[in-house]
């Protein structure tokens, strides 16, 4: 029982820390994955934008399902929010309560892929290379507007044999960079300021609720771990007496048809009788085909 | 008791985790299994399609199957399918759970390769270089080839030492609208699958949840009770062994006894703990004996609560020395049930 106390203990304190480490997790899978995915934009006009915006927007949603799924306690969540009202009230803000924690940790993730993506720059290149005004970078001057659609389309692809020594594109591109990292420090600057705000400003109101929602939130969760290990422990006890039954079942009948044994006292076979009167190779034969031609039911009264 | 008691409940709450562990060590040998892979396009015409899509899906299906095969559940399923009902119903929910959970878990290395491959782009290639659209992406007229030859000429877009279609198509340009199609794919096939996940996981709880509970029980109690009643007949097979065991090197002496009656016999007050366990065989050639007979004429599966003299004199060396009286050996007569 004192392993139990110890194992539940451990849960209680850590199952915040199992979440946060999941969602660092995933944060690094999502560093990793950019890096180790090869981005090769088109250079088409009319894929461009739908490939950039499409590696921008998409792993995101991918990563933030992930998220949810790895969660455990969104099945919790979800759970307690379908269930019966039955003997237990239900209580919407522990549900929200809850449910804003889910989300808040399945937003990193996604978070983190956007800003990798925009400080680094080669999505948005390749998105808006086609919408950049050719006025403003020389070189662009006696070209007729498809083919200046054409080779904005190409800006995106250095090693392209037009932009390897053509100073006006790589402007261009430089413009876009620096597009791409001012949006992406702008929004890591807003998202902290305001991860800032939220958890400095957060006692002012309505502290007292909120220790309540993440109490009753911890007890769900507790509860139903607690739940989980019980019904293991009981099935382990009733398929232990069940199969101490099924031997004693055997031993029976096998006393059943014994006609002649003198010297076999029922003093003899005590309760510590390790071979539980199976003393035979052909007893030992019709145990195991017993066992699997006929198990016994799953009754143990 | 105490330790099995323990070693069972860690694998109890560790089952699930030890499972998802074998999944998530398939999915990564998977992609390095990719990675390790030398893929090599044939570049030519009939064939890149046949290798490509080849090595697009038939390595997921190995990988599905491998997925079943390292999974120990499989044969507990396949036992409690086949065995007669008997005097314990059989719940159709408690398979079927148990079914789910083992694809489940088998389609999660499938996918990742599919998906390593898509993003990476190099099957895709391979398998549609000859259906690039030469019209929009290159210049159609400027040769004027056969169809044959225009086929050939693009089959050769992924090796590119041997390209010669520069003119009709440059190979930079189509290996990035392949490798882009290719990666879009990828991409929304990692979507849709994993919304497919969540969809799944999320409205379970929605529907029949009781349901769930009860087959989760029933399927974590059969391979508990299979688990304890290998354990039980481990123990059983000890215990049998050493008292027939015992009962032979009993047997051996009392035959000995027997056989040397005239020799002065130790006093058996005088024998320590040691004495004890030498089981009466004190010398070389008595030990020989023992270990010959154990491998001649091993005893029969039979045991006997006491063993008392037998009564049969100890007729030479070959004789086994261990025979049960005779009114014991007719002891099991039953009638099987089954």
């Amino acid at each position: 029982m004192d392993r139990f106390r110890m194992i539940f203990q451990y849960f209680q304190s850590s199952s915040e820390s199992v979440m946060n480490g999941i969602c660092g997790l995933l944060a690094l899978a999502s560093v990793k994955m950019y890096t180790c995915f090869d981005f090769s934009c088109p250079c088409l006009p009319q894929y461009n934008r739908a490939y950039g915006l499409g590696i921008m927007f998409i792993p995101p949603v991918i990563l933030f399902l992930c998220g949810l799924i790895l969660n455990r306690q969104s099945l919790v969540m979800l759970d307690e929010w379908r269930r019966p009202q039955g003997h237990r009230k239900k209580d919407l803000a522990v549900i929200r309560y809850m449910c804003s924690s889910i989300m808040q940790r399945a937003m990193v993730a996604p978070v983190i892929w956007i800003i990798v993506t925009l400080l680094d720059g080669k999505c948005l290149i390749c998105a808006f290379s086609g919408s950049v005004d050719p006025e403003k970078f020389v070189g662009f001057a006696n070209v007729s507007p498809v083919q200046v659609e054409q080779l904005l389309a190409k800006v995106p692809c250095k090693d392209d044999e037009l932009m390897r020594n053509n100073t006006s594109y790589k402007a261009v591109s430089r413009y876009l960079r620096y597009c791409s990292q001012a949006l992406g420090w702008s929004i890591l600057l807003i998202l902290i300021v305001a991860a800032f705000l939220a958890r400095w400003l957060r006692p002012c109101f309505n502290q007292a609720a909120l220790l309540q929602a993440r109490h009753w939130s911890n007890y769900i969760d507790i509860e139903q771990k607690i739940f989980e290990e019980t019904c293991c422990e009981h099935s382990r006890l009733f398929a232990h007496k069940c199969i101490l039954h099924f031997f004693e079942s055997m031993r029976q009948e096998i006393k059943m048809h014994k006609f002649n044994l003198p010297r076999e006292g029922e003093g003899d076979e005590g309760e510590e009788d390790p071979l539980r009167g199976i003393t035979d190779q052909d007893q030992v034969n019709k145990l195991l085909k017993t066992w699997y031609y006929e198990k016994p039911p799953l009754d143990v009264s | 008791m105490d330790k099995f008691r323990m070693i069972f409940q860690f694998f109890q709450s560790n089952q699930e985790s030890f499972m998802n562990g074998i999944c998530g060590i398939m999915a990564l040998a998977s992609t390095q299994m990719y990675s390790a892979f030398d893929f090599n396009c044939p570049c030519l015409p009939h064939y890149n399609m046949a290798y490509g899509l080849g090595i697009l899906l038939v390595p997921p299906f190995i990988l599905f199957l491998l997925g079943f095969v390292l999974n120990n559940n499989i044969s507990m399923l396949a036992e409690e399918w086949r065995r007669p009902q008997g005097q314990r119903g059989k719940d159709s929910a408690v398979l079927r759970y148990m079914f789910c959970s083992m694809a489940q878990r088998a389609m999660i290395a499938p996918v990742v390769w599919v998906s390593v491959t898509l993003l990476d782009g190099k099957c895709i290639t391979c398998a549609f270089c000859t259906s690039v659209p030469v019209e929009t992406l290159g210049n159609a007229s400027h040769l004027l080839l056969s169809q044959g030859e225009i086929q050939r000429v693009l089959a050769r877009i992924p090796c590119k030492e041997i390209y010669n279609g520069q003119e009709l198509i440059a190979n930079e340009v189509a290996i990035r609208y392949l490798r882009c199609i290719s990666q879009a794919l990828g991409w929304c096939f990692v979507l849709l699958m994993t919304t497919l996940a969540f969809l799944v996981r999320s409205l379970r709880p929605c529907f029949s949840q009781a349901a769930f509970l009860k087959s989760r029980y029933w399927s974590h109690y059969i391979d508990i009770e299979r688990k304890l009643f290998d354990e039980t007949c481990a123990e059983h097979a000890r215990s049998f062994a050493k008292v027939c065991i015992q009962q032979f090197f009993e047997g051996m002496r009392t035959d000995l006894v027997a056989a040397r009656c005239h020799l002065p016999r130790k006093d058996p007050e005088d024998a320590g703990e040691a004495s004890k366990k030498l089981l009466g065989i004190t010398d070389r050639g008595t030990m020989n004996m023992a270990l010959k007979s154990w491998h001649r004429c091993k005893p029969p599966l039979h045991l006997h609560s006491l063993a008392l003299p037998s009564g049969n004199g100890w007729a030479g060396e070959g004789q086994p020395p261990m025979h049960p009286s005779v009114p014991r050996r007719e002891t099991a007569a039953y009638y099987s049930l089954v």
